[in-house]
């Protein structure tokens, strides 16, 4: 009965004590991510009238808004030649996987309060496999792109290969944050309230409904230090290709900035983590 | 036996809990202000400082486990007794890794799972096989695991007609005899099971019995919490009995009974309840079946009470009993003069044996006050909550529906005095 295929495992549990099989457990724990984010992902639109379409009609609605608002009524300058529509929608693209990670990674823990309260597994499972629900509605939101640019007639050149490399660093950005955020709010629940304010400010503040080209030459390397200014201007990198050339000191300092945010990211989870069924 | 064969030990285990509390509401505005100022205050200067936010005017240490050391051996199956709060969850909750102690260590050698609760993590939403790998997966399991014993778990809960249907259709019955199968399929070799030993109606606990013993009896390393006496006595060896978060005793099972039902009603002497003019009430416990002091009452079986009472030159007093339930209404009332035509003695030391006739009560927290009173109606020795208890749960109608007392519904479950009829109405005329 007893199964025989893994090793026996000595462990000890102490006040304090880093937890050094946590890398190893998290990679046993693996198929719970996947559960959870499956789970997740089942349930999203559940008892919706429209389901998934859902997925279609607010980044979709959004693009509208914001090319009326920004590109008609604003009449800020797109990049080169492409579509002001295009060029809003490139930038929605990470805006919307970021902090739909971030909103929901935050509240995770405390939403799978249950579970951290009942069982033992690697607690940075619950605001990861949050991520796995935002990237099904940005695949969701990829298929939209594909048909505004075929309206407009665009075809993107070689540049879109390296868009799997910008999503990956929009999950970077996203999950210092989020994971900061979701260790935080389980023992200060304030954090709650101040995370949709911050998406709420970060939409005006990221260059999501305007280029970040509008911002003079000499601000740019402070501008960038808001992480997302390098994740967007990636994106519409790939996208528009050669009309969006990428500002390299300032994607580097955005990079340098969300890799800072990560590690703290990572660090709060870990040393509060020992704690979550305490505060809960 | 060599030390490699020990799977478990703790050494000084210790829990500090910091628990808040509510300082008595104030009327006045200007004290609510400064009481808020200061919670602000202390909660500000909490966070400066990296601690939590404790709710609650005033704060306060709580040890729940203090210097508890024991060893477990490969394949020992072991109970763990104590009352409600003596620290038996929070042990098991650090030996699952869900709670960090704050002093000593533990040591582990195996792999372990842990099973709380039946149906951790299941999701309303999904099916009953979604459900059984998301559970699955939760209390450890792989998905290879999972499917190896797919149909066994199926199998065990009776439920495979219903398995692709959301478990929100369930009745509480299906659900928890599906969560119970999951859990009962780990297989592990260190495993800890609180309170969960069985659930559903009386033919399906009996299956939970038989698989938790098969369980015991495979070779596995098992803690046991429970407050069924019965059922830890037919499944373990070996018991530790906890008070106030200290291991009082470890040893055979039987003793391990024997020592906690002792503190039980070690408890209730210790205890000084004062005395009235003529009277004093000593001691009250309510037993259980075997006449051995329990916390917890059987619903639907005989309440069995035993009070000691001293009279000093005073005829005619009688003994009062009112049950209270957990919002301390009154829910029920016995006078020994007025219902039963009895008094107490006029002196001496007496012992009072009663057995009230069966309640069906809602399972949550109940309590008796007890007072003598003379015959005017004067009440003469008054404690209140005398005799603390708790139903652990309520099922009427046999089946795993608990009826609480929360429910809001009432705190008897009324029964039937013959079976219920419903026949087609026939026409008249």
């Amino acid at each position: 009965m007893i199964s025989t295929d893994r090793p026996s495992q000595r462990l000890i549990l102490e006040a304090g004590r880093a937890d050094r099989q946590y890398w190893s457990d998290l990679w046993r724990y693996r198929e719970l991510f996947f559960i959870l984010a499956w789970r997740d992902v089942s349930v999203r639109y559940k008892q919706t009238v429209i389901g998934v379409a859902w997925a279609f009609v607010r980044p979709f609605m959004t693009m509208v808004v914001f090319t009326v608002v920004f590109g008609w009524l604003a009449k800020l300058p797109t990049e080169g030649d492409a579509p002001y529509a295009v060029l809003v929608f490139a930038g929605l693209l990470p805006w919307t996987l970021a902090t739909s990670i971030l909103s929901d990674a935050s509240n995770s823990v405390l939403t799978n309060s249950q579970l951290v309260s009942k069982v033992y597994f690697p607690r940075i499972i619950i605001p990861l496999a949050t991520v796995m629900v935002a990237l099904v509605d940005f695949g969701v939101s990829l298929v939209i792109l594909a048909g505004v640019m075929a309206w407009y007639g665009m075809v993107p050149d070689w540049h879109i290969l390296l868009l799997p490399v910008f999503v990956l660093l929009a999950l970077v950005v996203a999950l210092g944050p989020a994971l900061w955020a979701a260790a935080t709010i389980v023992k200060y629940r304030d954090f709650r309230f101040v995370i949709p304010f911050v998406v709420q400010i970060g939409l005006y503040v990221s260059p999501v409904g305007f280029s970040a080209k509008v911002v003079p030459p000499e601000w740019q390397i402070l501008y960038s230090m808001n992480p997302m200014v390098g994740v967007i201007d990636g994106f519409r990198w790939a996208i528009l290709g050669g009309a969006s050339p990428l500002h390299l000191p300032g994607f580097a300092v955005s990079m340098i900035v969300a890799a800072g945010m990560l590690w703290l990211g990572i660090h709060t989870f870990r040393r509060t983590e020992r704690g979550f069924a305490d505060l809960i | 036996m060599s030390m490699s064969d020990v799977v478990i030990r703790a050494e000084k285990l210790g829990k500090k809990f910091i628990i808040g509390h509510k300082v008595e509401y104030s009327a006045i505005l200007g004290e609510a202000l400064m009481r808020g100022a200061r919670g602000l205050m202390r909660r500000g200067k909490d966070m400066l400082r990296g601690r939590a936010v404790i709710e609650g005017d005033e704060v306060e240490e709580f040890w729940a486990l203090r210097d508890v050391d024991f060893e477990i051996r490969r394949g020992e199956v072991v109970s763990i007794i104590g009352h409600n709060g003596a620290g038996k969850t929070t042990l098991l909750k650090i030996l699952s890794r869900i709670l960090e102690p704050t002093l000593g260590r533990v040591e582990l050698n195996g792999r372990v799972a842990s099973l709380l609760e039946v149906g951790t993590g299941f999701h309303q939403e999904l099916t009953g096989r979604e459900n059984i790998f998301l559970n699955g997966a939760i209390l450890g399991m792989t998905r290879q695991e999972v499917l190896g014993r797919f149909d066994e778990i199926v199998d065990f809960s009776g439920v495979e007609k219903f398995i692709d249907t959301p478990v929100k259709r369930y009745s509480v019955g299906m659900y928890m005899r599906l969560a119970f199968s999951v859990a009962a399929h780990l297989e592990t070799e260190i495993l800890f099971v609180d309170e969960v030993l069985a659930v559903g109606d009386a033919e399906f606990q009996k299956r939970c019995m038989d698989r938790m013993s098969a369980v015991a009896s495979a070779g596995r390393t098992v803690l046991f919490v429970s407050h069924n006496l019965a059922a830890v006595a037919a499944l373990t060896r070996r018991g530790i009995v906890m008070k106030g978060g200290q291991v009082i005793f470890d040893g055979a099972i039987d003793s391990a009974i024997a020592r906690y039902s002792a503190s039980l009603s070690k408890g209730k002497v210790q205890r000084d309840w004062g005395r009235g003019h003529h009277s004093a009430i000593l001691s009250a416990e309510l037993l259980d079946a075997q006449g051995l002091p329990t916390e917890f009452y059987e619903p639907g079986t005989p309440f069995n009470l035993r009070i000691e009472v001293e009279t000093t030159d005073m005829p005619g007093l009688a003994l009062e009993l009112q049950l209270r339930d957990a919002n301390n209404l009154p829910v029920g009332f016995y006078s020994s003069t007025i219902f039963s035509q009895t008094a107490l003695p006029s002196r001496g030391r007496h012992v009072c044996t009663l057995s009230l006739q069966p309640l069906f009560l809602a399972s949550g927290e109940y309590s008796f006050d007890i007072s003598t009173n003379s015959l005017t109606i004067v009440v003469d020795h008054a404690v209140a909550n005398a005799i603390p208890f708790s139903v652990a749960a309520s099922s009427p109608g046999g089946i795993a529906y608990d009826f609480k007392q929360s429910l809001g519904q009432g705190i008897v479950a009324m029964q039937l005095a013959s079976a219920l009829r419903i026949e087609p109405r026939s026409e008249q005329g």
